[in-house]
């Protein structure tokens, strides 16, 4: 893709490295930005079509995910889980595979970071050990039902996008019955809770912003993530597995541990996005959990390209989107399922668009840049 | 649901056995259609968002018309968009069927949602039965032998399918396209072509899947309608072996162990209604466990990328 073969006839003018690094650049973007186009014609079509005015639901949309302090809190205090489910789903496709399932890891993670958070607390256990504790339950718990499906991938050959998903469905069930029967708090008579955590034991918001430490955690893991991916040796050996198996076993690498490892790493993120919305916001794991936060970052990781680092700035942006909703739903009465619609456009641009990767012909080089 | 109480215990595998056909349904009609899609050499994961597309679409219109016929026409039509519109993207270069499976499975549910929003109250006139139970007196036996139409026509369908695949030139030739690309292109065939016809198809198919739940059962319009039929039928054309026919015994098996968590319930058995609920899914994935990675011997195409 570096170089844009030119044809022969055709006398190339001289070009400075400046210019070839240009091209290079909006290259490797016109994929994202003619998505980006096209989610916005769609959705105005789809939004016109259903009787609004394009212009005011955009204005709506930006208003309600980034439009004043109080949108932009909300948009990160949403950000803070898409994150995690984002590298949910970013971490496993570094080794090649594609896991959908984060979801019910997060349920999972809720549910175990909420139980033992309760046995600490009754226990006595102050924040600094009733935190980090929550934390590994949830991230063990999302870690080993993700991580399964991936030695599922590597001893059975399952099929781990459909695998991943069975396994969501499995999760939830099990959330289910748990919060309704052994875990649940007698107290919670409408909506079937655990019992909720001591208000002294909740995540406060972080200095000066009434955004709670999940967005740190969020913003750190994926920084961690980066790190190992790009400066250790263990990222380097995850890339050559997932880039070509064939080779990575050549060179001698455990290509199946790796992949397992980077299941369960993505799924230890999505039972850490559990941990933080139960010690954060819910203070209890019941059917708010499974808000559809698992499903997002799937859009996320793709969205990001897989890059970590990448999915802190789309978490954000599809954060706003699915924040929006909520203006959207009271000044328009717009059903808050459009948020969904816009994201599901914008996926589907954004894999059709993909077939754009590379793709100018060098003649429209020339003619614009010669 | 059932009235099992008058039979005592017996009503549970009588209620298991309608529910199979009930909730296998919509199974057998999108794991028949996913079957053709994969046989051209291409997976439809999107098929979760057609099914609930179809069904919101059958329930509209047969609201609006009062006709569940046309509802079911309607449903198909929308299918056969859905899986024009992915086989066609996917058709493109560098865009890959699974992802592309994935982000249609989230718009057409979104779509499905927003549209279907003024559709939760009403009620739909759903498809009559056909009735093989006039015998009887016991209300639990008269309610299994009703057979809905849809499977019915599953049933014939399956059949035809498997002849149609097996007999004809043109499943021949689809069949080409689905095992080696190359051998497809010496022989003149246009691999693009037969692909998209066979994703339209499996769209169609799970257009109708969706209909059977909206008009038939639950026979109503929610947005809990679908919990990953779409998704699993396609992990049933693997334990099916791509072989139509045995959709229809997919379908119902995977319809029974569907219909044991509400069977139970009827009866007041409301214990481990949730572990029973997701009776299906672990069954899913045990057999997929169990199935090991399906070679051509076992029927796989060879262009599937699932098999890569």
């Amino acid at each position: 893709m570096s170089s844009i073969p030119l044809p022969a006839s055709a006398a190339p003018p001289p070009t400075s490295a400046a210019v070839l690094r240009a091209r290079e650049v909006l290259q490797s973007m016109l994929p994202a930005l003619a998505a980006l186009a096209l989610t916005i014609v769609l959705f105005s079509l789809a939004v016109a079509l259903a009787g609004f005015n394009p212009l005011e639901v955009w204005g709506l949309i930006v208003r309600g995910g980034f439009g004043d302090a109080f949108a932009l809190q909300n948009t990160l205090q949403r950000a803070a889980p898409l994150m995690l489910t984002g590298l949910a789903v970013a971490l496993p496709a570094q080794a090649g595979r594609v896991i959908i399932g984060a979801e019910g890891a997060l349920v999972l993670g809720g549910l175990a970071a909420s139980a033992l958070g309760n046995v600490l607390a009754d226990a006595g256990a102050g924040r600094l050990t009733v935190w980090p504790a929550m934390a590994i339950a949830g991230a063990l718990a999302g870690g080993v039902w993700i991580g399964s499906v991936g030695a599922l991938r590597e001893k059975r050959e399952v099929n781990e996008t459909i695998a991943s998903l069975l396994m969501s469905f499995i999760a939830i069930a099990l959330f289910n019955q748990c919060v309704e029967t052994v875990l649940r708090d007698p107290a919670s008579l409408n909506k079937p809770s655990t019992r909720p955590l001591p208000e002294a034991l909740m995540l406060p918001a972080l200095p000066g912003l009434d955004v709670h430490w999940g967005l740190a955690v969020g913003i750190v893991v994926a920084l961690v993530a980066w790190g190992v991916m790009r400066l250790t040796p263990l990222g380097l050996a995850l890339r050559v597995a997932g880039g070509n198996p064939r080779t990575a076993l050549g060179v001698g690498l455990p290509v199946a541990w790796l992949t397992i490892g980077a299941c369960a790493a993505g799924g230890a993120c999505a039972g850490l996005a559990g941990a933080v919305e139960v010690g954060a916001v819910h203070g209890a794991a019941n059917a708010s959990l499974i808000a559809g936060y698992g499903y997002s970052g799937i859009l996320i990781a793709f969205a990001a390209r897989f890059s970590p680092l990448g999915v802190v700035p789309v978490a954000i942006l599809v954060g706003g989107i699915a924040a929006s909703g909520s203006l959207l739903q009271r000044r328009l009465g717009l059903p808050d399922a459009s948020v969904t619609v816009l994201l599901g456009f914008a996926f589907v641009a954004l894999i059709g668009c993909e077939t754009l990767r590379g793709r100018i012909p060098p003649r429209l080089w020339s003619s614009t840049h010669g | 649901m059932v009235d099992a109480s008058s039979l005592g215990w017996w009503g549970v595998p009588l209620a298991i056995a309608g529910g199979a056909i009930r909730v296998g349904t919509p199974l057998l009609w999108v794991s028949l259609g996913e079957t053709v899609t994969e046989k051209a050499g291409r997976i439809n994961l999107g098929l979760e968002g057609t099914l609930l597309m179809g069904a919101m679409t059958a329930f509209a219109v047969s609201l609006a018309s009062g006709n569940p016929w046309l509802g079911i026409v309607a449903a198909a039509t929308v299918g056969v968009m859905l899986g024009t519109l992915h086989g066609a993207l996917c058709s493109l270069n560098r865009v890959n069927d699974i992802a592309m499976g994935i982000a249609l499975m989230l718009a057409g549910s979104g779509l499905a949602f927003w549209l279907g929003k003024p559709l939760i109250q009403p009620s739909a006139p759903g498809l009559p039965a056909i009735v093989l139970g006039g015998w009887t007196d016991q209300p639990a036996v008269k309610a299994a032998l009703s057979i809905n139409p849809l499977f019915a026509i599953g049933l014939v369908l399956a059949f035809v399918t498997h002849w149609a695949l097996g007999r004809t030139r043109f499943g021949l030739r689809l069949r080409v396209v689905g095992d080696s690309e190359n051998a497809a292109r010496a022989f003149g065939l246009a691999p693009t072509a037969y692909r998209i016809a066979a994703t339209a198809f499996g769209g169609a198919c799970a257009g109708v899947g969706g209909a059977s739940l909206s008009l038939v059962y639950p026979g109503a319009w929610s947005e809990a309608l679908s919990s990953g039929q779409g998704v699993m039928a396609v992990a049933l054309v693997i334990f099916a072996r791509w072989d139509p026919r045995r959709c229809i015994a997919a379908g119902l098996l995977f319809g029974g162990a569907s219909a044991i968590s509400p069977a139970l319930q009827a009866l007041g058995h409301t214990q481990g209604y949730y572990l029973f609920g997701a009776l299906p899914y672990v069954l899913t994935l045990a057999l997929l466990i169990g199935l090991g990675k399906p070679g051509p011997s076992d029927g796989a195409p060879g262009e599937l990328s699932l098999n890569r």
